[in-house]
């Protein structure tokens, strides 16, 4: 009986997590985005270097927590994961692309 | 417990269906933005100097305020559709309300900022900006399509999310059926993430 409860409470803990995550997690993430975005505008200080190195690794952490937590593809199936994924894969070809040709103009 | 009532409610609905209808129309939008990103990545490996000089030209100050502004706009947005989640429709309400206002907050100071740019004479097509460098007009070309075209996103989320409001009052959106608060949610997200990658491009790497 005990055991019941306590699989029935463990499953409703997990359904908790995947389908209705709480207030604290979106907080966490927003104060994550806060401090991405002081480190990016503390390098664009240090120089035009600094400031694209942080626009390229920052920014993509910034746009991914966004996508993985505000977007919840944290707790989407593979089907929805996938097609983002497809998206953003076929735009880098696009880049890829455009700049082995002007590399080589 | 309700689960014989939910389970019936349920029986005619794909929310799968439906967010994955949304997603797909988020890949165009991702595609369009992407398209113009490229443009700005190739005009911005011819002119360097020129954007380095036009990049000084934007309020960076304005642009990380706004930027906080949208951040915190997307956090009640997901706070409201979690609120609902939980049953609490007082704060849903609330949040969703905060992340329509956020967005006028958005706007009213891009519109500082632009209004500062027009008094400088820096708009496409006026005296002043033909007598720029080439690669300065193309900059600033780009600073108002991407900014412009963002701005425009930002006035619909607004209005979607204002008549989701309305439905929210009247209850037909509501805790067991969210999946169009979710669909906007995700819209409004994507516009954030846009800025995201705005906010460096055009105030503080160019």
């Amino acid at each position: 009986m005990s055991e019941t409860i306590a699989r029935a409470h463990e499953s409703h803990e997990a359904e908790a997590s995947h389908g209705h995550p709480t207030y604290g997690t979106f907080i966490k993430v927003w104060v994550a985005l806060l401090l991405l975005t002081g480190a990016l505008v503390g390098l664009s200080h240090l120089g035009q270097t600094a400031a694209v190195w942080g626009l390229l690794t920052l920014t993509p952490i910034k746009a991914a927590l966004v996508f993985y937590f505000f977007m919840h593809l944290k707790y989407e199936g593979i089907l929805l994961k996938g097609v983002i994924l497809v998206t953003l894969g076929t735009l880098l070809i696009f880049f890829v692309l455009l700049f082995s040709d002007v590399a080589f103009r | 417990m309700s689960s014989g009532h939910g389970h019936a409610a349920h029986a005619h609905r794909d929310d799968l269906g439906d967010k994955l209808g949304m997603w797909l129309f988020l890949v165009t939008e991702i595609v369009l933005f992407g398209g113009l990103f490229i443009a700005y990545s190739y005009m911005r490996s011819l002119y360097p100097a020129d954007f380095h000089h036009g990049g000084a030209e934007l309020n960076a100050t304005l642009g990380v305020i706004n930027t906080v502004v949208l951040l915190t706009s997307s956090l009640t947005m997901v706070l409201s559709l979690a609120a609902l989640q939980l049953g609490d429709l007082v704060k849903a309400k609330a949040f969703l309300l905060g992340t329509i206002l956020l967005g006028g907050c958005f706007l009213v100071i891009k519109s500082f900022e632009w209004g500062a740019k027009f008094q400088h004479h820096l708009y496409p097509g006026s005296a002043h900006m033909a007598t720029l460098p080439h690669g300065q007009q193309v900059f600033f070309g780009l600073y108002f399509t991407m900014t412009g075209l963002h701005g425009v996103h930002v006035l619909v989320g607004m209005s979607v999310l204002g008549w989701m409001y309305t439905h929210l009052a009247k209850g037909k959106i509501n805790q067991d059926r969210f999946v169009v608060l979710e669909n906007g949610g995700l819209y409004w997200h994507l516009v954030d993430v846009i800025w995201i990658f705005l906010l460096p491009l055009f105030y503080l790497a160019a």
